[in-house]
């Protein structure tokens, strides 16, 4: 079997050249591991060297796993294959900073947490000082400009770690399960399974068939979260990505955040650090706290990924404001889209804590006939609510989104 | 080769193709629905002459419907029988009931096993509808090729079969298997390309006719649509436009035949007013021009 050993690979020179090669992709961003270096060699091998096309699909298969890198390997390719000597001293020159950089991110991680657990709270009050502040942002900051930005979140406090893991700890409520198709053993009769009960009897050599039962096992249906992350929201914006990280420990979650553009950060939350993990959503972000486009937004993710992260019953978290300025009738559009392809749309919108909220903004007013819930989220009780609205333990339409549309 | 098969395709597909067969790898087709992934993978068991067997992927695939399942009623049937002439050997019962005799082989354990002494090509189609458990599942069957049945021991292929794994996107599906494969983004023919493939699939459709067709797809998908036609419905278009005898496009026919096209009622909406109109001029023009 070709199973990648490839200690013979020509006369190594070129054996080398893929290794590098493959060294400035993993830089580049492309998530590829040893065995794709050997399988690439392999393919170089097979195809033999010739034509330069022919070159390029052995590597491109092997060492390319997702659409996405397409772009990256050819410039990489085109850059690499046409010099090797400036890309190796480009490997040089990046190396030791690429490493410094990584050193001092992981030693950021968790840093006030640490000082947390030295210090004991004191930024906890902090914080409680600082909400007044925050209403007065909230409400005058949506703008349609794009602003490009890098955000550093401070660090979440163990205070806000552990408000957030316990509200979540709630989360694992039967209520909020839908069935599969597959089965899991039951005591219940509700269905006979044969396998087992076949399986069971050959342990009495078939005198005794006693049935075995079995019944369709329920899963939690994957989450997914669009966030908004323009500057009329980037006072809520840290809580709730630690709130989605704590999420992602215990379910599927996909991550989206959105300001004038898409990103999906499901990849990034993916890391087991919330700090780390909300790093590298800010490296990987460019708009924070700048405008907002909604409507735009709603129509990419409903171009490209609805199909893709809504299957098996997902239900769509929605954290914006809904101060959307222009482009209504697209907004309006997209949010039914949004509503008719998933199973349950819940709306997050932290301007809803003010007394007497009516839906008054153009944009909240087109985006609220197509909700099926409308909760508040500014802080972690507001957190609780919404574990409590996914868990269905409170009962439908005291999330009515309709009770703040002015009687017209 | 694929030639033969009435199938065109780009080079750097033919050198993939080539690659994992020589290789001995899985093939890992992503790229949009209707860009005829799955035809790959018929087209080359035609070619190479094996059988085929297809895994049709779907939410809830288990052990028991992709790999094998026991004859329950005809193990029962033995019980009793032997019940019934008074063997007590349980033993032999076991060993008699648990044969291949009872055996009901779903595709991964045909694929495995390869009657004739030549592996089959096994196509997974649409691996993106399963889920993460099935996924994992195949990681053990995709790189030792074998699988384990408990009454039986492990089955191991003779000869590793030659697997297409294609997806849709419509989930990310995991490193860990993309790993194992050699992947390859199948995308949308060109003109020329695409033309060919009308000429070869639709023979009855006149030469005026199928260039208009590629033509006004290739438009379509440059545009914004919320699904882009693919190939398999430019076929369906140039079939429907053949039965109903039309030489070439005109408003009214493209509008009445546009759902063999379009699936998304709001591409529809836009494409049968005036934004359509405006591209079959464009199409006729170009074409015109063209000579």
């Amino acid at each position: 079997m070709g199973n990648g050993n490839s200690g013979t690979a020509g006369d190594g020179r070129l054996a080398d050249n893929i290794v590098h090669f493959a060294r400035v992709l993993r830089k580049a961003g492309l998530r590829l591991g040893p065995a794709a270096v050997t399988d690439a060699i392999e393919a170089v091998e097979a195809i033999g060297i010739g034509e330069r096309e022919e070159f390029y699909t052995a590597l491109h298969a092997t060492l390319v796993k997702r659409h996405e890198d397409d772009a990256v390997f050819d410039e990489a390719f085109r850059l690499f294959w046409r010099s090797r000597d400036l890309v190796g001293k480009m490997i040089a020159l990046m190396s030791p900073v690429v490493t410094r950089h990584e050193e001092r991110e992981k030693r950021k991680a968790g840093e006030t947490r640490v000082s947390d657990a030295l210090f004991g709270g004191q930024e906890d009050r902090h914080r409680e000082r600082d909400e007044p502040d925050i209403e007065i942002d909230a409400r005058f900051t949506a703008s349609g400009s794009e602003l490009l930005r890098r955000t550093d979140f401070a660090q979440m406090t163990s205070a806000e770690l552990a408000a957030a893991k316990r509200a979540i700890s709630d989360l694992v409520l039967p209520m909020d399960e839908v069935r599969t198709r597959r089965f899991r053993r039951s005591t219940r009769p509700v269905a006979i399974d044969a396998r087992a009960t076949m399986r069971h009897a050959m342990r009495t050599g078939g005198a005794l068939i006693l049935p075995r039962h079995r019944e369709p096992k329920t899963v939690h249906p994957p989450l997914v979260v669009l966030a908004d992350i323009s500057g009329s929201m980037s006072q809520y914006t840290r809580i709730f990505l630690h709130f989605l990280h704590a999420l992602g420990e215990t379910r599927r979650v996909h991550a989206f955040l959105f300001g004038t553009r898409l990103s999906n950060v499901t990849r990034q939350m993916r890391h087991r650090d919330p700090d780390l993990a909300v790093e590298a959503c800010s490296q990987s972000v460019n708009d924070w706290s700048g405008g907002t486009r909604i409507g735009e937004t709603l129509k990419d993710f409903n171009r490209l990924w609805s199909r893709r992260v809504l299957g098996q019953g997902a239900v769509v978290l929605l954290i914006t404001d809904g101060l959307e300025r222009e482009g209504i009738e697209l907004l309006e559009k997209e949010m039914d889209r949004l509503h008719r392809s998933c199973r349950q749309l819940i709306w997050l919108n932290p301007l809803l804590r003010f007394e007497g909220f009516e839906a008054r903004a153009r944009g909240v007013r087109a985006m609220l006939p197509h909700v099926d819930e409308l909760r508040p989220v500014h802080n972690l009780e507001a957190m609780a609510d919404l574990v409590a609205a996914l868990s269905g333990m409170v009962r439908r339409g005291a999330g009515d989104p309709r009770r703040f549309l002015p009687a017209a | 080769m694929l030639a033969a098969g009435n199938y065109l395709a780009g080079r750097s597909l033919a050198t993939v193709l080539f690659l994992s067969l020589r290789m001995k790898r899985p093939l890992f087709l992503e790229g949009e629905a209707g860009v005829g992934k799955t035809e790959i993978a018929k087209v080359l068991a035609s070619a190479l002459d094996r059988p085929l067997i297809r895994l049709q992927c779907y939410e809830g695939l288990d052990i028991s419907s992709a790999v094998y399942e026991w004859n329950y009623p005809a193990q029962m049937l033995e019980i009793r029988l032997a019940e019934a002439s008074g063997t007590t050997d349980r033993g032999r019962i076991e060993a008699d009931i648990f044969s291949e005799r009872y055996l009901i082989r779903r595709p991964v354990l045909q694929a495995l096993s390869s009657p004739d002494g030549r592996a089959p090509v096994f196509l997974i189609d649409e691996l993106d509808r399963t889920d993460e458990a099935f996924e994992a599942f195949l990681l053990e069957v995709l790189s030792d090729f074998q699988v384990t049945v408990p009454e039986l021991g492990t089955i191991r292929a003779a000869e590793p079969p030659i697997v297409i794994i294609t997806t849709n996107r419509t989930r990310e599906v995991h490193d860990a298997l993309k790993r194992r494969c050699l992947y390859h983004w199948v995308d949308y023919p060109d003109a020329a390309q695409e033309l060919e493939i009308i000429r070869r699939k639709v023979p009855g459709c006149n030469a005026t006719l199928s260039q208009q067709v590629v033509a006004y797809v290739q438009r379509l998908r440059g545009l914004d649509l919320f699904k882009n036609p693919g190939v398999a419905e430019t076929i369906d278009w140039a079939t429907a436009l053949t039965e109903l005898d039309r030489m070439a496009l005109d408003p009214e026919t493209v509008s009445d035949t546009l759902g063999t096209l379009l699936k998304y009622q709001d591409d529809i909406a836009r494409i049968e007013g005036a934004e359509g109109r405006k591209l079959l001029d464009d199409v006729k023009a170009g074409l015109a021009a063209a000579g």
